[in-house]
């Protein structure tokens, strides 16, 4: 919950609520992005940026570098699995429950 | 789910990691912080206790056996900043009597899942048929109440300024939708009150801080300034790789060798000087503060908490169900109060490792990876060694 998780935007979904995809890790999952726009970085320009995801929402951008340093540490922290089969298993809940 | 991945990492994670990232510049940092500490003359007297707030940081300092590699002139006191761990009984109780509701369904995240309360905990409701669901972020809760607009949906609202924003960005969503059947349960809690208290603490001699990273992310380092400013104590915030940590330990003994207490920022690459502008609006709409919190272990801490402001009172779990809200007083046998204000190490506690285990808590600070004395039980700490790991080996 307080480490967060690195992530790269793929794709902007929906620009009013700023709503992104957002690949972490190879799953890719819907992401509030709001907290790293501003007028600097509009929400066209986030697209390729890599963020640090925190329960569903980017927090901070990051560089490349800093993501894969970031992951490796979760790695072996064992908090990046954990991390992502929360992720997994969340969407799931949220479909199962259609 | 959360309690479904321990026990099997359980053996690997006895290990410290053996190697990691610039392991030579790890050992130049720990020479220097040796040298600083046989040149602070306080240090030759009794060791210096430096404080980590944040429990992410508890957590990386076990992974990599970081306080086996420091002199024994500096020690680490494992701080309160595990929202999880300073849950107290009476919020889990709350939570348990929504949850029980037939018209809820409970969403939390999984390091809720098995704090104990006087009752049961979540876990236990769930297994007792109480509709609770673990999900990984507030706007999953959402989502979920726009496909069951026949229940009412409660979000368990816990964390420090890290997932504050989320909560309070995921109501503005809500009220943007027009949703009408979504709940937050607001136990938001912030940490500069709480270090404040510690700081207040007669029965605590703390020498310097280790700041809160991604706390920080969000309101910068101003908000600590009092602790240089009126306790004269030295706080560097730090990131979480070992590097990371090693250096801010650095940089606080540097610190109280020159006679100076700043609040320092070594996580500039992620902690900018204003914090996070839309994540602090956010939270500056929805929520405000409480005249009190309680806290598992500290007791009743002035501010230290926040609820959802009358405009938000639709989305507000609190409100809508009438919580009992019963303070339930921790177990008499449980020190996980001392254990937080550093007065004790969670080995000296009268139950650790004995009543209380990861398996079967009877304290918060066992129940998730970043508490203190789960992280003392599961890796074994400075003194505690082999003892400890030999006992979780056997479990």
């Amino acid at each position: 919950m307080c480490l967060g998780i690195p992530g790269r935007i793929v794709t902007i979904d929906n620009a009013d609520d700023m709503v992104a995809t957002v690949d972490v890790c190879g799953i890719r999952r819907k992401i509030n992005i709001c907290c790293v726009v501003d007028d600097e970085h509009p929400v066209a320009s986030c697209v390729g940026d890599w963020v640090l995801v925190h329960v569903g929402f980017a927090m901070s951008r990051i560089d490349a570098e800093e993501a894969a340093e970031t992951l490796k540490i979760l790695e072996e922290l064992g908090e990046a699995q954990a991390e992502l089969e929360t992720m997994q298993a969340s969407e799931a809940l949220s479909e199962a429950a259609e | 789910m959360s309690n479904d991945s321990g026990n099997g990492k359980q053996g690997s994670g006895l290990k410290y990691v053996d190697e990691f990232r610039d392991r030579a510049k790890a050992q130049i940092l720990v020479k220097e912080i040796g040298k600083l500490a046989a040149d602070i003359p306080l240090a030759q007297q009794r060791p210096l206790q430096i404080m980590e707030v944040c429990g992410g940081h508890t957590h990386s300092i076990f992974r990599y056996g970081i306080e086996g590699m420091l002199p024994k002139s500096v020690e680490l006191v494992h701080g309160p900043g595990c929202p999880v761990c300073v849950l107290p009984m009476g919020r889990v109780d709350d939570c348990v009597a929504i949850a029980e509701r037939p018209d809820v369904i409970f969403t939390t995240f999984g390091d809720a899942m098995r704090v104990p309360g006087s009752r049961k905990s979540l876990s236990q409701a769930k297994a007792d048929g109480a509709d609770v669901r673990v999900v990984y972020s507030p706007m999953d809760a959402l989502a979920l109440a726009c496909k069951n607009p026949e229940r009412e949906v409660v979000f368990f609202g816990i964390g420090f300024e890290t997932t504050m924003p989320s909560t309070a960005l995921t109501v503005l969503q809500a009220e943007r939708d027009g949703i009408t059947n979504f709940w937050v349960f607001c136990n938001h809690i912030t940490i500069v009150p709480t270090i404040k208290a510690i700081l207040d603490s007669p029965d605590l001699a703390l020498d310097g801080f280790l700041g809160p990273g991604h706390v920080s992310m969000v309101t910068g380092p101003a908000p600590y300034e009092f602790i240089a400013r009126f306790y004269r104590r030295p706080m560097v915030i730090s990131g979480f790789e070992p590097l990371d940590v090693l250096q801010s330990i650095w940089m606080v003994l540097r610190q109280i060798k020159e006679g100076r207490c700043e609040i320092e920022n070594q996580y500039a690459r992620i902690v900018p000087e204003a914090g996070n502008a839309a994540a602090l609006k956010a939270v500056g709409q929805v929520y405000e503060l409480r005249e009190f919190f309680e806290w598992r272990g500290l007791g009743s801490i002035d501010h230290s908490g926040v609820k959802m402001r009358e405009a938000y009172a639709r989305f507000d779990a609190e409100r809508r169900f009438a919580v009992p809200n019963v303070k339930i007083t921790d177990p008499q046998s449980c020190q996980c109060g001392e254990v937080l204000k550093g007065a004790i190490k969670p080995w000296q506690c009268k139950v650790f490792g004995s009543a209380c285990t990861p398996e079967t808590p009877l304290g918060a600070l066992m129940v998730s990876s970043e508490g203190a004395c789960a992280a003392y039980y599961q890796y074994g700490g400075k003194r505690t060694g082999e003892a400890a790991a030999a006992e979780a080996e056997t479990a």
